[in-house]
């Protein structure tokens, strides 16, 4: 994919990688930045951490953008709890939710994920709102925010509008973001006592993207269990849940087995995906349970 | 193009504790701004797709990824690179265990590994061994094989805690 022809640097060393943005304008509020996206005529890219946009800009991915900056937006960082719900501004970086008291509390699988997404540099700019936004089907922040059933906060020329994170997730890289739209803030439920979650992938590497991920949230309503890097976005592995439910984990490891339709590519089979996912929901429910694999 | 949007930005920051006005492209990110247009080839560009860790350096007190971030990004910013790190001293002890220990050969990978040590250390603490592995996950070194590095994180932390090295 980065094998197309690059034209040379300005630097001595040649034909190098290099990012070509069309152009570039920092916004300071959200009015502002919808303002600048609708004078962009389609070409407009949000830029928030910029941890994955500047990275496929770098490999030409991404050409010709005009970036709204929308990283200095203050009213999008931070962490709240409003009307009973926890409120996540789409600028709180990885860092931050992993730090945070309040995400500690009520969405302890947000600081599970945390510990997996990247590297300590990465996680000191990306943000929780850039993830969810960029929808790379590997990623973590996706699948929990589906796991918990949160909700994802949307702004747009039209006004403000909230979609269920079930909806959310269309295809990868693709979600239900309409263009001129700015992601704003991720709300999830409070955590209910005796609720539990684990977030569990394996990885080649520390901080490389899952091979195969789940991220597994026990309520008194019943179980709910998302999949990660096994399809082209997370999934609600719904057959599974409802096995979960009913005490059958051999059941709902067959049951995921049968849900995801994981690709092959050269870290990994979807077979041995497709196993993977399996293994890995055995120990999360143990791991839920209290007892060892 | 409409006039909000720029394909060259001024900035203004603070480089190494010197003062900096520049005019950027709007794609140029800050590590060819670091190298090429001030000349402080001390941050490498490796893979610039933010896998390497070559080019780390410190941001308003953060370790970040120099390949993942705009120049124009940077305005208002307090950036440290490995020219300013060495020349205030902060990490000398760090840089001294390097030495002793050969945690580099080709040193290609060094000044992101330093900036990004630099990090941990400044939490306090003697991290163990695991926690040092994982904190440098981000950090490819081709030659040493980790242990040097790793060898010389750890008595630099314990030093630095007043315990026996």
């Amino acid at each position: 994919m980065i094998n197309k022809p690059v034209e040379a640097g300005t630097c001595k060393g040649g034909i190098r990688m290099k990012a070509l943005a069309g152009g570039y304008a920092r916004a300071k509020d959200v009015a502002h930045a919808l303002d600048l996206l609708a004078q962009a005529d389609g070409l407009g890219r949000v830029l928030a951490g910029g941890q994955s946009l500047i990275a496929a800009m770098n490999m030409r991915l991404s050409t010709g953008d005009m970036l709204v900056d929308i990283s200095r937006i203050a009213d999008l960082r931070g962490v709240a709890v409003v009307d009973g719900m926890l409120r996540i501004g789409a600028l709180t970086r990885h860092a931050e939710v992993g730090a945070d008291p309040l995400v500690a509390e009520h969405a302890p699988l947000l600081v599970q994920a945390v510990q997996h997404i990247a590297h300590a540099a990465i996680r000191n700019r990306g943000t929780i709102g850039g993830s969810l936004a960029h929808a790379d089907p590997a990623a973590e922040f996706p699948a929990c925010v589906l796991a918990l059933g949160g909700t994802i906060h949307l702004q747009g020329p039209q006004g403000a509008r909230q979609v269920a994170a079930e909806d959310f997730f269309v295809d990868v890289f693709e979600t239900a973001i309409e263009e001129g739209e700015i992601l704003t803030a991720i709300t999830l439920p409070l955590i209910e006592p005796g609720e539990r979650h684990v977030l569990i992938e394996t990885a080649r590497r520390s901080g490389d993207y899952a091979l195969a991920g789940l991220c597994v949230v026990k309520r008194q309503a019943g179980h709910r269990v998302s999949a990660f890097s096994v399809g082209p976005r997370p999934l609600l592995a719904l057959e599974a849940m409802a096995c979960l439910d009913k005490g059958d984990l051999t059941g709902a490891v067959a049951a995921l087995r049968g849900e995801i339709d994981p690709p092959s590519d050269t870290q990994a089979t979807a077979a041995y995906r497709r196993h993977l996912a399996g293994v890995l929901l055995s120990r999360a429910v143990n791991d839920l349970t209290g007892e060892t694999a | 193009m409409t006039e909000a949007f720029r394909d060259k930005i001024d900035i203004a920051l603070t480089v190494n504790g010197e003062a900096v006005e520049a005019r950027v492209p709007a794609g140029r990110h800050m590590i060819d701004f670091l190298r090429l247009d001030l000349g402080l080839t001390g941050a490498h560009a490796g893979c610039e797709h933010g896998v390497c860790g070559a080019c780390t350096i410190h941001v308003d007190g953060q370790a970040v990824r120099g390949c993942l971030m705009l120049a124009a990004q940077a305005d208002g910013t307090e950036v440290w690179t490995l020219e300013g790190l060495t020349e205030t001293g902060v990490i000398r002890d760090l840089q001294d265990a390097f030495v002793a220990r050969n945690a580099l050969q080709c040193g290609y990978c060094t000044p992101g590994m330093l900036a990004s040590i630099k990090e941990l250390l400044d939490q306090g603490g003697v991290p163990d061994r695991a926690a040092i592995r994982e904190h440098l996950s981000g950090n490819y070194c081709r030659c040493t094989g980790y242990e040097a590095i790793i060898d010389a994180v750890e008595s630099v932390a314990k030093a630095r805690a007043g315990e026996a090295v």
